[in-house]
């Protein structure tokens, strides 16, 4: 009890004489290793990697002057487990268990660096031994991410001593209500969860609204296939959220909080829960925050994995324990949301800016980006590319500049076909507008949307028709079955694009498609539907001759349709291993030891099983 | 409607863990808006939703069973089947997708006779899909018991299912 008192904060000058003493206590030359337990790095083996360390640096009879810290997600999740020893930042890449004597050997104690630990840039070959030299890293700019990397996400002190709740401290004692939306409205944010609504225009007319019970809520049911960095802030960086959060509910005179979050991201709800936990201690959440007579409480409610449910209104349904069905927004949520009062609902990532924007003020976010987007953004670029992880660029980066100079291009030599942005309900973008800058307005002029930043790369192996198909099957087990354009539409979508994978359509077929996609699209109930036929209007727009091929040829040029290509064995390259023979689940190939083996079509399921064994390269697919 | 698979020996369970049930309806009392992350407790303890804990739910939180059982069936997070020893989760990401996320599927129906929410026969795996764990840069990603395993293809999938007996 007596810790507790001691711990809670009363004042504004009792939290900055808090960061001084914690930033004093810290020297900021004292060896530090840092490793990424986010959860990319983590399926790449980070925790026998953090294992490996704290046993490592027990075992030395010499005691250690060494820090080990688990940070959260600094975005290059394709070279994890990543290493970073501090202050120098000497950055190693792919660690494994077994390299840790020798880092704690050699790095650490003689300051000797590990060659083959370093991240080669492949367009150089040049070795990379500090962080901030990596080209993935030199051209972002890491406003939100860049705090992951230099912190424990479970530790409020390590968030305070780099200017954690500052922000609300000013907010509570220097700001009113009215100064702080007017704050937010003049930064130009935009929301980050998809739809890019002005935040400050939100704001303001949940300011307005009536009633003396008003909910904020942080929306971090990220649903998108491919898409992380909602989960990349929740799991690094949570105070950030709610600290956003808080000032969200001083400015909108709201009581109550909620942070609805998907249970398939498990870290990310235990973060999020010691940071308010935390918070609750230090008295920056609860009664009396600061000292200030204003009070805010936070509760995580968990998704249940639905993605409509991140429509505002199906998730506020959810979160009263209800089915996630939209509703008709003939009234917005901002009047009547939660148990139909005036609710406050923002993405992750909007949160997290709110912060930043107090402390830097609104003059200095918005000279980033361009004129209708303003800030960064925070992308997952992912598929086939050779950088996959999370990138934060000023929005008017252009795409190439994201795929090339960051991404790295493409892998194995391969031709770029197009990128999908936007999530399932975005388009595909073809090669000829890679210089596009990418902010709200652009992508939506081309057809697809900025979403929650979702960005995957296809090659010339990436069949578009099946790319729309799975989108459209995606949706079609999402839609929640309320409205019928929706429904009944998705569905008859998916089996004229089932067809046309399978050779048995019309041309006919693609203006019925494009006669649904325009129903949907004016018909549907909430965003899921209306913007459901993207993907399809978008391949039709950019890959027609690739939806012809498939009708009339009965042709698929990327080799992806399983009823449509066939696979041979090229005899001149055949070596007679028997791999592919051992391999096929049907026993379609025949052929003795060291002579050319061959394919019986009638046999033949296409599963591609003899084309993964194959070391010569003999099993051709058309 | 069929609520639940009869399987006896998990009745048996279930009657025996009636006091987990009840102590988890416990903490969610007269907050009826809590019932999805009580649903999801439920299903961490017994891994599907038995039939008699929805009914009690219903009963005890005062919410039509209607109600428990639309949340219930609507979340892709809840299965009213019981599980397989063995949950092997196929995510169907875009990333994963593009990378042949599919073929993994078809040599799971081919090889073990399992569609997405089947359980085999034998009751040794059961399979789930998800639609992204966010860890792209390994796709195609299988998730067995809790273990993420990177880059799958059907022969890789092959060697990792022979260890789960």
């Amino acid at each position: 009890m007596v810790e507790l008192l001691q711990k809670r904060l009363r004042s504004p000058s009792e939290l900055e004489s808090r960061r001084q003493s914690i930033v004093q206590k810290r020297d900021p030359n004292r060896l530090c290793i840092t490793v990424c337990a986010g959860t990319g790095c983590r399926a790449s083996g980070a925790e026998a990697v953090i294992e490996a360390f704290k046993d490592e640096i027990e075992r030395r009879e010499i005691q250690l002057d060494v820090e080990l810290k688990e940070t959260g997600c600094p975005g290059f999740c394709e070279r994890g487990p990543l290493v970073v020893i501090r202050p120098k930042r000497i950055f190693y890449q792919r660690v494994k268990p077994e390299d840790i004597p020798e880092i704690i050997s050699e790095t650490v104690l003689n300051g000797t660096i590990i060659d083959r630990l370093l991240y080669v840039d492949p367009a150089t070959n040049e070795k990379i031994v500090y962080e901030p030299d990596v080209p993935f890293y030199k051209k972002q700019t890491q406003n939100i991410l860049g705090a992951n990397s230099a912190i424990d996400p479970t530790q409020i002190d390590d968030y305070i001593a780099i200017g954690g709740y500052s922000a609300l401290s000013k907010v509570l004692f220097h700001m009113s209500s009215e100064e702080v939306v007017a704050e937010i409205k003049r930064s130009g944010l935009r929301g980050r969860g998809g739809g890019g609504f002005p935040t400050g225009r939100k704001w303001e007319s949940c300011l307005h609204a009536e009633g003396d019970v008003k909910y904020v809520i942080c929306n971090a049911d990220e649903g998108d296939p491919g898409s992380f960095q909602d989960r990349a802030i929740l799991e690094g960086n949570p105070h950030s959220v709610v600290e956003g959060m808080i000032i969200g509910a001083y400015a909108i005179g709201s009581h109550q909080g909620y942070i609805y979050v998907r249970n398939e991201y498990p870290m990310a709800v235990r973060h999020a829960r010691i940071a308010i936990e935390e918070a609750m201690d230090y008295g920056l959440l609860g009664k009396d925050i600061l000292g200030s007579g204003f009070d805010f409480t936070v509760s995580i409610s968990r998704g249940g994995g639905a993605f409509v449910c991140g429509e505002s209104s199906a998730l506020m349904a959810s979160l009263e324990g209800k089915i996630g069905e939209p509703k008709a927004k003939y009234v917005h949520m901002s009047e009547k949301g939660l148990w139909d009062k005036p609710s406050l609902l923002n993405n992750v990532k909007t949160w997290a800016n709110v912060p930043l924007i107090i402390n830097k003020g609104a003059e200095w976010y918005s000279q980033i980006g361009t004129a209708g987007s303003k800030g960064t953004m925070i992308f997952a670029l992912v598929g086939k590319i050779n950088n996959t992880g999370l990138v934060e660029v000023p929005m008017g980066i252009t795409l190439r500049e994201m795929i090339y100079d960051i991404g790295g291009g493409i892998p194995g030599g391969k031709k770029f076909k197009a990128v999908q942005t936007g999530g399932p309900s975005g388009g595909c973008i073809p090669e000829q507008y890679l210089d596009t800058p990418v902010d709200f307005d652009e992508l939506t002029k081309l057809g697809s949307m900025m979403g929650s930043g979702g960005m995957i790369v296809m090659d010339e192996d990436t069949c578009m028709v099946d790319v729309a198909k799975y989108f459209v099957n995606f949706l079609e087990g999402e839609s929640c079955g309320k409205c019928v354009p929706c429904r009944e539409g998705l569905h008859r979508m998916g089996e004229i694009l089932s067809d046309i994978t399978r050779g048995q359509a019309g041309m006919e077929d693609l203006d019925l498609l494009e006669d649904l996609a325009g129903t949907l699209r004016d018909g549907s109930l909430c965003a899921l539907g209306t913007t459901a036929a993207n993907p399809v209007l978008t391949t039709l727009r950019y890959f027609r001759d690739e939806y012809v091929a498939h009708i009339e040829q009965k042709r698929c040029p990327a080799g992806v349709c399983r009823e449509l290509i066939q696979y041979s064995i090229d005899p001149e390259k055949c070596e007679g291993c028997l791999r592919c023979l051992r391999a096929c689940p049907t026993e379609a190939v025949s052929g003795e030891k060291r002579k050319p083996h061959t394919i019986d079509q009638s046999k033949c399921i296409k599963c591609g099983a003899c084309f993964d064994v194959c070391k010569f390269g003999a099993v051709i697919k058309r | 409607m069929e609520l639940v698979l009869d399987v006896p020996q998990i009745q048996a369970l279930i009657e025996s863990y009636t006091e987990k049930v009840d102590s988890l309806i416990e903490s969610y009392v007269d907050r009826k808006e809590l019932l999805i992350s009580l649903l999801q407790d439920i299903q961490a303890e017994f891994n599907y939703l038995p039939r008699d804990a929805l009914v009690k739910v219903a009963q005890k939180m005062d919410i039509p069973l209607s109600q428990v059982f639309s949340v219930a069936t609507f979340f892709r997070a809840f299965t009213l089947k019981p599980r397989g020893r063995h949950l092997v989760t196929t995510c169907l990401g875009t990333a994963c997708h593009v990378r042949g996320a599919q073929r993994i599927l078809d040599k799971l129906e081919r090889d073990h006779n399992l569609e997405p929410g089947g359980t085999t026969e034998d009751s040794r795996f059961t399979l789930e899909t998800v639609n992204c764990l966010g860890c792209c840069a390994m796709g195609p990603v299988v998730v067995v018991d809790g273990k993420y395993e990177s880059q799958v293809n059907p022969d890789k999938l092959d060697r990792i299912l022979r260890t789960y007996k």
